[in-house]
């Protein structure tokens, strides 16, 4: 159970439960749908531009707690940063999830450290990762459709 | 027990001891070992594959230690006795299913293949523009897309019979949809996703007053239910080996001489021919017509020795035990709050398909996982299904001969762990 524990910490199933800017946006800048086939989890990720800041994140759709979790953590995580600063903590999630070493501390992770026991279930790395593959593509602006597979 | 469909009924059908599954445990050497931390396995994903009794793999470790040959070319002694064994495997099969003749046996990759080559060939050859293809809405993936394929290609129509909120097919609308423009017919025995055992007996009977030819998806019917084809009168019926306790990477496509015979050859090569030449190829004749290459002979072999070992246990045998575990884990599992089972047919499987308030499946099977217990989640290629139902996706556990009460309590208490996590 300790695995477990450390998987589904609070912070995950608190997010999961009452998830932050699970909306539509009224203006999206751009809109996009990510799609998880094996396990069916579907959401569609809402974004809206000033420039290279992303003013605001929304999404609606459904899949398992770790996606949605990270999902709602990512939205309010990124809310009102520039997309470079999106890039580089894309790259430290991805890092953190895969259980690449990574030279931040659980400080400077902030709530994204909730995320730090998925790298010890494989089957479940996809399902962080796929709101922020989404989002990436939303803000790069090159497809509409992001799948895992 | 109600086992005792329509498909079991008949001379074979009696009153049987129970089946001894400390005994049959003993022959599967995987269900002693642990997962992750030190959990006994808990398997319960028999409806996506079975695991293999030691006779299995000791029969294809014989194989290859002692017989390996290529079939059907050598006149040597190996050659000799790797055909023998081949075409033995057939004559099994025949018996298995019941079928007139070892001609009506094609030996295909699985259940997938097997469809495939009626699609492409009797399929290529007789549906046609404006012509339908029936199928129902709890069909597996490899029963709706070769026909959407074959559709496409053809400018004809596919069809689908829906179902109740039980996940019984609507016999009323499904002979509805039988016309003139119905060319065939497919649907599955039984289904992988809910469990659902199909009248098969009276659909094929009402398919071919409409003149339809019919094929039965049989991948998850052989594994519980006595299958007599001419008892069907079924035209065609797939299988695979993998869920029948045998190897994967093979299985059977049965299908009436007659029209076997009048079908075009499906892939070239090998084994499919009786002379060639750059100006002529003679096809080969049933069934080797349609094995174009060499075969999986090992799988074959392989196969065969599962299904002496069911038939050394007794499919009437296997089929009681796995009825008593169907409504005992049934009732075990309904005693959990905010449980719900997706599929709930008077005839079913020993699959339960199950939502959980409040957590999705994938989250479910993690957190089972970590126990030892193998459920399978998410749509169980049965997408269309899923929406049918409304839920993005399931949880299934799906029972075998070999599963046990005390593994499905192990399930429930499994389950209490989940809701625990997630309270
Ligand atoms: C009902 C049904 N049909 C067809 C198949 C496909 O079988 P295979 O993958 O062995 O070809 C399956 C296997 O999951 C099944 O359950």
């Amino acid at each position: 159970m300790s695995d477990l524990r450390e998987l589904y910490q609070q912070v995950i199933l608190d997010h999961n439960k009452n998830p932050r800017n699970f909306h539509e946006l009224a203006h999206p800048t751009r809109t996009v749908d990510g799609y998880n086939p094996l396990c069916g989890d579907h959401y569609t990720i809402f974004v809206e531009m000033d420039g290279e800041t992303i003013k605001d994140i929304g999404f609606t759709g459904n899949g398992c707690a770790i996606s949605k979790a990270s999902a709602s953590v990512m939205s309010s995580t990124l809310k009102g940063k520039t997309t470079q600063e999106a890039h580089q903590l894309f790259d430290v999630f991805h890092k953190l999830v895969t259980g690449e070493p990574s030279s931040l501390s659980t400080a400077e992770l902030g709530r994204l450290a909730a995320f730090s026991g998925v790298s010890e279930f494989p089957a479940r790395v996809k399902c962080a990762s796929l709101p922020w593959h989404t989002l990436n593509s939303a803000i790069e602006g090159d497809k509409e459709v992001v799948s895992t597979e | 027990m109600s086992a005792a469909t329509e498909t079991q009924a008949g001379p074979s059908s009696r009153i049987v001891d129970l089946l001894d599954v400390e005994r049959v445990r003993r022959d599967f050497p995987i269900l002693h070992r642990t997962v992750r931390e030190n959990r006994k396995l808990v398997y319960l994903d028999n409806a996506a594959t079975t695991q293999k009794p030691q006779q299995v793999i000791d029969r294809i470790v014989r194989y290859y230690t002692e017989e390996n040959s290529n079939v059907h070319r050598g006149v040597h002694y190996l050659s000799e006795v790797a055909t023998a064994a081949y075409e033995n495997a057939r004559t099994t099969v025949k018996r298995f299913i019941g079928a007139r003749d070892e001609k009506e046996i094609v030996f295909t990759r699985g259940t997938t293949e097997a469809i495939n080559l009626v699609a492409q060939t009797w399929g290529r050859k007789n549906v046609g523009a404006g012509d339908e293809v029936l199928i129902t809405a709890i069909e597996h993936h490899s029963n709706i897309v070769p026909w959407q394929m074959l559709c496409d290609e053809k400018g004809a129509r596919l069809r689908v019979a829906p179902v109740n909120d039980a996940g019984e097919v609507l016999i009323d609308e499904f002979q509805k949809l039988l016309t003139s423009r119905t060319k065939l017919v497919a649907f599955g025995h039984a289904s992988n996703a809910l469990g659902t055992i199909n009248p098969i007996r009276k659909m094929i009977t009402l398919a071919h007053a409409a003149s339809a030819v019919v094929l039965i998806d049989g991948a998850q019917g052989v594994p519980h239910l006595r299958v007599d084809v001419r008892e069907l009168d079924c035209d065609f019926y797939a299988f695979s080996s993998h869920k029948i306790y045998g190897p994967t990477g093979v299985g059977v496509l049965y299908g009436k001489e007659a029209i076997l015979d009048a079908m075009p050859p499906w892939q070239g090569g090998g084994d499919m021919i009786l002379s060639v030449s750059f100006e002529k190829t003679t096809y080969n004749a049933l069934p080797y017509k349609f094995e174009a290459g060499t075969p999986n002979i090992a799988g074959v072999i392989g196969m065969a020795t599962a299904i002496d070992y069911m038939d050394s246990i007794g499919i009437e045998r296997i089929a009681a035990h796995e009825q008593n575990l169907l409504h005992y884990a049934t009732k075990r599992l309904l005693e959990i709050d905010g449980l719900r089972i997706i599929g709930t047919a008077a005839e079913k499987a020993c699959v339960i398909s199950f939502v959980l308030e409040g957590v999705h499946p994938h989250d479910i099977g993690t957190i089972l996982d970590e126990q030892g217990i193998a459920i399978r989640t998410g749509h169980h290629c049965a997408q269309p299904l899923m929406m049918r139902f409304n839920v993005p996706a399931t949880g299934r556990a799906s029972f075998a001969m070999y599963n046990t009460r005390d593994e499905a309590d192990a399930l429930v208490a499994g389950l209490e762990k989940v809701i625990e996590v997630f309270r």
